[in-house]
């Protein structure tokens, strides 16, 4: 191999398109490949606990499907997906308030194939998208691949801000720039564990209608509330100017990978051919276990079962983090979904401790990864659905240690910067 | 088929560095099995010691990277174990793993390295952190390199240009070790210069020049291709390009290194050679730096692997904590 006249060791590399441009590797991808380790107490990924899933039951199911139903479950079929399960996910989509018909749910890989198809048939380069402050890391690195600008917009513990929220909008006008949606996670928000509250809701609607501005409302965890029925969706209030994400992997299985869309029939249609050309159908197989499930198991129940389980570790997490970490911490408490969203003492960057906390063997995810902007330096999200209650405990008793070291350590340097 | 026998590759474990151990051992268990090599890859964990003695390989490859594969510890293992191992004795690498420790030595040995102070958090908080890096910034001057005295892949690394970065700096370093190596920043061309020892004595390969693109040799810059641009060998003088071959091969000596290093030198713009590091365990990714020099020898990856993993295999196991 001759390589005195230099090689970048990637023949393509003046190929590829302007959007793969910040495609590169991080040191924190390097941390969190050690943090799937089973030595280390994970409370990064937003993993379900799908151990507490019937698995004997699923497996028969899947067996029997595809012994009495593998021509078509192993097939390709169309690229709006299943139409039972689109039928049986509007009754999932009916306990959150949300009048739907079959025909307007397109079923997709995972609700974020979802955000790919709405990001594709929405937003050129440059556009805006308004987003929480902090938000969904996964949405926040698909809005980047279409090159659109994210604006946030300030939460306080009842969500959203309506009067920050105008006050963007405002802003984005004034700069020239085009807005194109406000995405939100309306319920125990990922990673704030923060749930919009009924008394804004009907607001922030009317304020998006009134810009003329789409709501993207991702609802992955509205279920997963522990106190009381499910808060109705943004889209329980009005059909028109707002496309509602769903998923499966929060309620049922990650592993099938199964979301879906609910859009007004002419964004329907456009989703619909964007879904094809990406994946021609949604998974076949995939579709008709959760179908089946949906159908023939009493999955409500099974509902109930993920969130005592949820509530019990949100309360192992909390009285730790209350028995244990230093003054000048502060956290949320999410009444539901998977996240404690903690902010941390002056002076304290939750990026440049994690190699400590690894090195303590426990994990979580900083907080400037939420942020498009450069925020979020003090903050960390811990995600308390995987990990046993006891392991939670000692997850962030050993947390509460690696902090302290590093208050040391940012004491001594004035600060830290 | 090769009548090495059965030989395992080591990588992964719990490191900072594990993604890139896994990825380089992959690459050379791979190369290995295309050469008929009974070869098989396996994760450090505490499953490893037990399996070892049920089924002893004949020699192992060690593409663990970092602390847990480079200071020393999972090689004394071995040698507990009586399992040969191609690369230095666990005594020999933590000398070399220490980067305060091996620029001492290989200074004192007669190359270049760059002035540097190693300090540990405690010297800040016992004599005040502000006042002591301000002594540091007088008596080294700015541009600083911040970096972990024990580590790789340019994790915690920071360059300071600026007095105001450097407490952030400092915060970032000890996250990834207890002691922080505060060296001079030399502009100038950045070498890594690998050295094998096939038994008849250490050779250098060819110089492997660096020319980072975003101007930091960082760890997006290694591992991402097309961010950093490679010249090999090094568009260098044939001196200067035999001074830094005798350079490295000085340093695996001093070390008291075996079969395999890879040193990173920069060449200041006076000429100098300055020695930075040297890596017991190098990255054999398809961005690193051994494999590019092996390449630009003519030397094929796998029968590098094959031949050090012979000659460890003759060699046999050291007793543990052998001298140097």
């Amino acid at each position: 191999m001759d390589m005195s006249g230099g090689s970048r060791l990637d023949p393509y590399v003046d190929r590829y398109a302007a959007r793969t441009h910040g495609m590169t590797t991080s040191e924190i991808r390097a941390l969190f490949a050690v943090a799937n380790r089973p030595e280390i107490i994970g409370m990064g990924g937003g993993s379900p606990c799908v151990s507490a899933l019937p698995l004997d039951v699923i497996g028969e199911m899947t067996a029997r499907l595809i012994t009495d139903h593998g021509a078509q479950a192993l097939q390709y079929m169309g690229g709006q997906g299943d139409e039972r399960l689109r039928e049986l996910i509007c009754g999932v989509m009916a306990l959150e308030g949300i009048s739907a018909s079959a025909d307007d749910v397109i079923v997709t890989v995972g609700s974020q194939q979802a955000l790919d198809v709405v990001s594709r048939i929405f937003l050129d380069p440059g556009d805006v998208v308004i987003a929480e402050a902090p938000s969904y890391v996964g949405a926040l690195g698909t809005f980047t691949q279409y090159q659109a600008d994210v604006v946030h917009v300030t939460m306080d513990d009842a969500g959203l801000v309506p009067e920050a929220l105008r006050a963007a909008i405002a802003d984005v006008a004034r700069s020239g720039r085009r807005a194109k949606f406000v995405y939100t996670v309306p319920n125990y928000h990922n990673p704030a564990g923060i749930t919009l509250i009924e008394q804004r809701r009907d607001e922030i609607v009317a304020i998006c209608a009134e810009a003329g501005l789409l709501i993207l409302e991702d609802n992955p965890y509205g279920l997963l509330g522990f106190d009381g029925p499910p808060l109705p969706a943004l889209r329980a209030r009005v059909a028109d100017g707002i496309i509602y994400l769903g998923s499966f992997s929060k309620t049922f299985a990650a592993g099938v990978r199964v979301g879906w869309v609910l859009a007004p029939p002419g964004v329907k249609e456009k989703l619909i051919m964007a879904s094809e050309a990406t994946t021609l159908c949604p998974v076949a197989l995939s579709q008709y276990v959760v179908a089946e499930f949906l159908a023939h198991y009493p999955w409500q129940e099974q509902v109930k079962v993920f969130r005592e389980l949820y509530r019990a570790r949100r309360d192992a997490c909390l009285e730790a983090l209350e028995g244990s970490f230093p003054a000048g911490s502060s956290w949320t408490r999410p009444a539901g979904g998977f996240y404690v969203w903690v902010t941390l003492p002056e002076g304290i960057d939750a990026k440049a401790m994690l190699p400590r906390a690894i090195q303590g063997r426990v994990a979580y995810v900083p907080g400037v990864g939420f942020y498009s902007d450069g925020q979020g330096r003090r903050n960390l999200r811990l995600a308390y659905s995987l990990p046993e209650p006891d392991r939670i405990r000692e997850g962030i008793r050993r947390l509460a240690g690696v902090l302290a070291e590093e208050l040391d350590i940012v004491a001594t340097f004035g600060g830290g910067g | 088929m090769s009548d090495l026998g059965h030989v395992l590759v080591l990588a992964g474990g719990l490191s900072y560095e594990r993604e890139v151990s896994l990825s380089s051992g992959r690459r050379v268990t791979d190369a290995l099995a295309s050469l008929g090599v009974e070869v098989e890859l396996v994760d450090i964990d505490a499953q490893l010691l037990p399996r070892l003695l049920q089924d002893p390989p004949s020699a192992v490859f060690l593409a663990v990277h970092g602390i847990e594969g480079e200071d020393g510890g999972l090689r004394d293992a071995l040698d507990l174990s009586g399992v040969p191992y191609v690369g230095a004795t666990g005594s020999a690498a933590r000398l070399a793993f220490d980067k305060p420790v091996a620029k001492a030595i290989v200074g004192r040995a007669g190359v270049h390295t760059p002035p540097s102070v190693a300090l540990q958090h405690a010297a800040f908080r016992d004599l005040g952190g502000p006042a002591l890096l301000e002594r540091v910034v007088e008596r080294l001057g700015l541009p600083l390199v911040v970096k972990p005295a024990r580590g790789g892949s340019a994790l915690g690394v920071t360059v300071v240009r600026e007095a105001a970065e450097l407490p952030a700096a400092m915060v970032g370093c000890y996250s990834y070790d207890g002691v922080a190596l505060l060296e001079r920043h030399i502009a100038g061309v950045e070498l890594a210069v690998s050295v094998v020892d096939d038994g008849s004595g250490p050779v250098a390969l060819p110089a492997v020049e660096i020319e980072a693109l975003s101007g930091t040799f960082d760890y997006a810059s290694r591992y991402t291709a097309g961010m950093t641009e490679y010249h090999v060998p090094a568009r260098l003088s044939p001196e200067l390009a035999a001074a830094a071959g005798a350079a490295a091969v000085l340093a695996h000596q001093a070390l008291g290194l075996r079969d395999l290093s890879r040193t990173d030198l920069i060449v200041s713009a006076e000429g100098t050679i300055e020695y930075l590091e040297t890596n017991v365990a190098p990255g054999m990714t398809t961005t690193s730096l051994l494999p590019l020099a092996a390449a630009a020898a003519g030397i094929e990856l796998g029968s590098l692997c094959r031949d050090l993993l012979h000659r460890a295999a003759v060699r046999g196991f050291s007793a543990p904590g052998a001298p140097l």
